[in-house]
This record gives C-alpha cells, sequence and structure tokens, in this order.
C-alpha cells in the first residue's frame, strides 16, 4: 500500500492537475463546496417558501420537495446527464451537470434544514417584531433567519458532508473526482483492489470524519452561547 | 417536440427490462432491510453497553461507515472484498450472482449504521425513571426492557427507522456502478439501446417515487395513529 500512496498520491489528490483538468479529491471538495455555496440561497429562499402563509407559495414548493426527495440523486443526475443534451441539443460536460444535480438536491434539503431553523425561533420574537410594527418579510430577514441560521450551522456542515459523499455518485458520469480517479488506479495497477479501496475509504474518512467532529463542535458551541444569552 | 411513446412501457422487451430491474430493486431493498435491522439492533445495543470496549466498538463502526460514501463501500465490497477470501470460496461465489452479493453486503453494513443510532437515541428517549421505576415494582431487567422500556421505545424510533427505509429505497439505485440490474441500471439499458431516454427515465423517476410515497405515507399514518406521548 505504501508504494501505492508514493505512485500516485499526486494523482489521487488532483488528479492531471497542471497538465490538465483538475481532478482527485481536489475537485471532490471543489464541487461539493460549489454545489452547497449556490444552493444555500436557493435553500433559504425554499425553506420561507415552505413556510409561507400562502398556499399559492407554500404548496407548489411543498410538492417540489417531495418529489425531489423521493428520488434517487442518481435519477436526477442521470435526467441532467442523459435527457437534458435531447431538449436543449447541446450536451453539457460531466462538472456542470453534476452541479446542476447538487444544486437542485442539495437546495431540498436545505429548505428544511431552513424551515426546522425557523420552527426553532420561539413564536414570541415574530409576535414582538410584528408588534413593533415589522412587515412580514422585514420580521424574516432582520429577526428570524439571523437567530435560526445560527441554530443552523451544525446542520449546514452535515450537509457539506452529505455533499462530498454525494459527489462520489460523479463517478457514473465519468467526472474525474476521487471515486473515479481510484478506479483507474485500480486498473492500472489491477492486483491491488484492496488497497486501493480502502485508501479512497479512508481518504473520505478523514475528510468527512474532520467535518462531522467540526458540526459536533459548533453544535456544543452554538449550544452554550444560547443558554447564556 | 419530443414524443413520447407509452406504448414502448405497456409492452414489448423494454418493457419486460424496466419491470425485471423494479423487482430487482425491491428484492435488494427487501433483503438488505431484514438483514440490517437486527445487526442495527445489535450495534445500538454495543453501543449502550456498560463495558466500554464494546461501546467504543460501537461508535468506531457506526463512524467508519457513515463517514464514506455508498459508492466507495460497493466498490469495496465488490472489487476488493474478494479478493482476500479463500479460492474455495470466491470460486463459489463468482459462481452466483456476485454483484447483487456484493450490494447487499455493502447495502446492509451501511444502513445498519444509520439504523443503529435511530435504535439508540428510540431507547435513550425513554426517561431513566421508567426503568427506575419498573425495578422497584419488583420486574426483572428483561421484563423491565421487554414490558416497559422498548413499547415507548419502539413508538419513537418507527419514524426514522421508516425515513431509513426510505434512504436504503433510493440507496439501492447506486448499486448500478457495480453492475446489478436493478432499476437504474435497466432504465440506463433501455436509453443506451432505444434512445428513448424520456420514456425510460420517466418509468424509474415514477417508480422509485411511487415506492418513495408509500413509506412516507406508512410514516405519516404511524404517526397519526400512534401520535408520541410525552410524559
Amino acid at each position: 500500500m505504501w508504494e501505492l500512496i508514493q505512485t500516485y498520491w499526486v494523482y489521487f489528490l488532483v488528479g492531471q492537475y497542471p497538465n490538465g483538468p483538475l481532478g482527485g479529491l481536489a475537485l471532490t471538495v471543489l464541487l461539493a463546496a460549489l454545489a452547497l455555496l449556490v444552493s444555500l440561497p436557493l435553500g433559504i429562499a425554499l425553506g420561507l417558501a415552505r413556510v409561507s402563509p400562502y398556499r399559492a407559495i407554500r404548496w407548489p414548493v411543498t410538492a417540489g420537495v417531495y418529489l425531489v426527495r423521493g428520488v434517487p440523486l442518481l435519477m436526477v443526475i442521470f435526467w441532467a446527464y442523459f435527457f437534458l443534451p435531447s431538449l436543449t441539443g447541446h450536451k453539457t460536460d460531466q462538472f456542470r451537470t453534476m452541479l446542476m444535480a447538487l444544486v437542485v438536491f442539495d437546495s431540498v434539503y436545505l429548505a428544511e434544514i431552513v424551515r426546522a431553523g425557523i420552527h426553532g425561533v420561539p413564536k414570541g420574537q415574530v409576535e414582538a417584531a410584528r408588534s413593533l410594527g415589522l412587515g412580514y418579510l422585514a420580521t424574516m430577514r432582520l429577526v428570524v433567519l439571523p437567530q435560526g441560521l445560527r441554530h443552523m450551522l451544525p446542520s449546514l456542515v452535515n450537509q457539506f458532508v452529505a455533499t462530498i459523499k454525494a459527489t462520489s455518485l460523479g463517478y457514473i458520469i465519468g467526472l474525474t473526482e476521487v471515486s473515479f480517479i481510484a478506479a483507474q488506479i485500480n486498473t492500472q495497477v489491477f492486483t491491488q483492489s484492496t488497497a486501493v479501496y480502502t485508501l479512497l475509504a479512508l481518504a473520505y474518512f478523514v475528510l468527512c470524519f474532520g467535518l462531522s467532529r467540526f458540526a459536533y463542535w459548533l453544535e456544543q458551541r452554538t449550544h452554550t452561547v444560547r443558554v447564556s444569552a | 417536440m419530443l414524443h413520447f411513446d407509452l406504448n414502448l412501457l405497456r409492452t414489448g422487451q423494454y418493457h419486460d427490462l424496466l419491470v425485471s430491474g423494479l423487482l430487482l430493486s425491491l428484492q435488494l431493498a427487501g433483503t438488505t432491510l431484514v438483514l440490517a435491522l437486527p445487526l442495527g439492533a445489535a450495534i445500538a445495543l454495543l453501543r449502550l453497553s456498560p463495558l466500554r470496549l464494546l461501546r467504543s466498538l460501537g461508535w468506531l463502526y457506526v463512524e467508519s461507515i457513515r463517514n464514506v460514501p455508498l459508492l466507495a463501500h460497493l466498490l469495496f465490497w465488490y472489487f476488493g472484498a474478494p479478493e482476500l477470501l479463500p479460492d474455495a470460496l470466491k470460486e463459489w461465489l463468482y459462481a452466483r450472482n456476485i454483484e447483487a452479493i456484493s450490494a447487499v453486503v455493502a447495502l446492509t453494513l451501511y444502513t445498519a449504521a444509520y439504523m443503529a443510532e435511530d435504535i439508540r437515541s428510540g431507547i435513550r428517549a425513554v426517561p431513566w425513571v421508567q426503568t427506575e421505576a419498573s425495578r422497584a415494582l419488583g420486574l426483572g431487567f428483561l421484563a423491565t426492557m421487554r414490558l416497559v422500556v422498548l413499547p415507548q421505545a419502539l413508538r419513537v424510533t418507527i419514524p426514522p427507522l421508516l425515513s431509513q427505509t426510505l434512504n436504503l429505497w433510493k440507496d439501492t439505485s447506486v448499486a448500478t456502478v457495480i453492475g446489478v440490474a436493478e432499476l437504474m441500471y435497466q432504465a440506463a439499458k433501455v436509453e443506451s439501446a432505444s434512445f428513448r431516454s424520456a420514456e425510460a427515465f420517466a418509468f424509474a423517476t415514477s417508480a422509485y417515487l411511487l415506492v418513495s410515497l408509500a413509506i412516507t405515507g406508512l410514516g405519516a399514518w404511524y404517526h397519526h395513529r400512534y401520535p408520541v406521548r410525552t410524559v
């Protein structure tokens, strides 16, 4: 296994990078971070729509959330990769396809996190803001969301972990993220599959375990802040 | 505009492929559920054990499984693990449906880690005083568990277990990467054979969605029928 690391570690981490497109673990992290960043405002908008007092807004968004949560992510990727080109007439590259699928998926899951965050803010806060003369949107923006987002912080880090795990599905459309690179290394060395895939699992573990510990630490920290405030 | 050919899905070889994929997906999910539930319960008990060593073992299992994507688990169990087996066992395995067996192993280990956490938090949600009270009434440890703790724990555990089953159902689609001929695999096969991506994916999407909504509905019904009691 040590020889394997010595030969392939650069390829594993960044793919063909300076001489070719970025890949490997770096692409995995970049894709997950970008997906979360793009879907965060969308998720907040959808989350607000889920708790909206207007049925015309609440119902279609709720239906959309159930639809996306009811199908596997792989299905969304397949639609984007195979079906979209026949509609638009030109093929989207793997990175953009994956980013699109992840944004659709993440924003729906974030919407539920935002909804829970909003529900976690005591009702008295809304009543107080409304009685001070703030409108619905101003109440949300100035009073509810700042508090809700703070409760959501640990869940957001967990969603980042989930997104990192989800990027592995890019493998199936040939995106050169870390699982795909591992499979390529596997075909090159070909008698050491166990070592290659153990390394892959270890790489994911270090990344995700570190992040989930960070989420746990954040949870402890925001908890004490909330209690003392 | 595209033409949607419903007949393609009603009869013929493509119909047969898609239906056989759906059946295999359901089988995968069913087998995994039956295997993962007891394993999950055992791991939950490990994590609640009074012995530190057993607790750490349970913790190690859950953390090491949950922080690695299912895809990596599948690749490991399909390409990596059989390498380590003795030749006789390897031959026996390859004579059978090695793809499906690897998928069931990976899915079971993965799902059990999540179910263990649900079961553990369900048991922990029962206040400790309940145990103390029933012990004070003269019930033994097993009777306390069976008559007092578990009935209350199950009530709060079933909804998260159902949503875990929903995740399992969706996760079966990932088994396509190691060539298990389940629904997603057949949909892709029909797509590449007929170039009718809309029809193939519409079938798969509605099948996934219908089963998912059925599981969600079951959860909602349970929640309504057996609401969580607050002590």
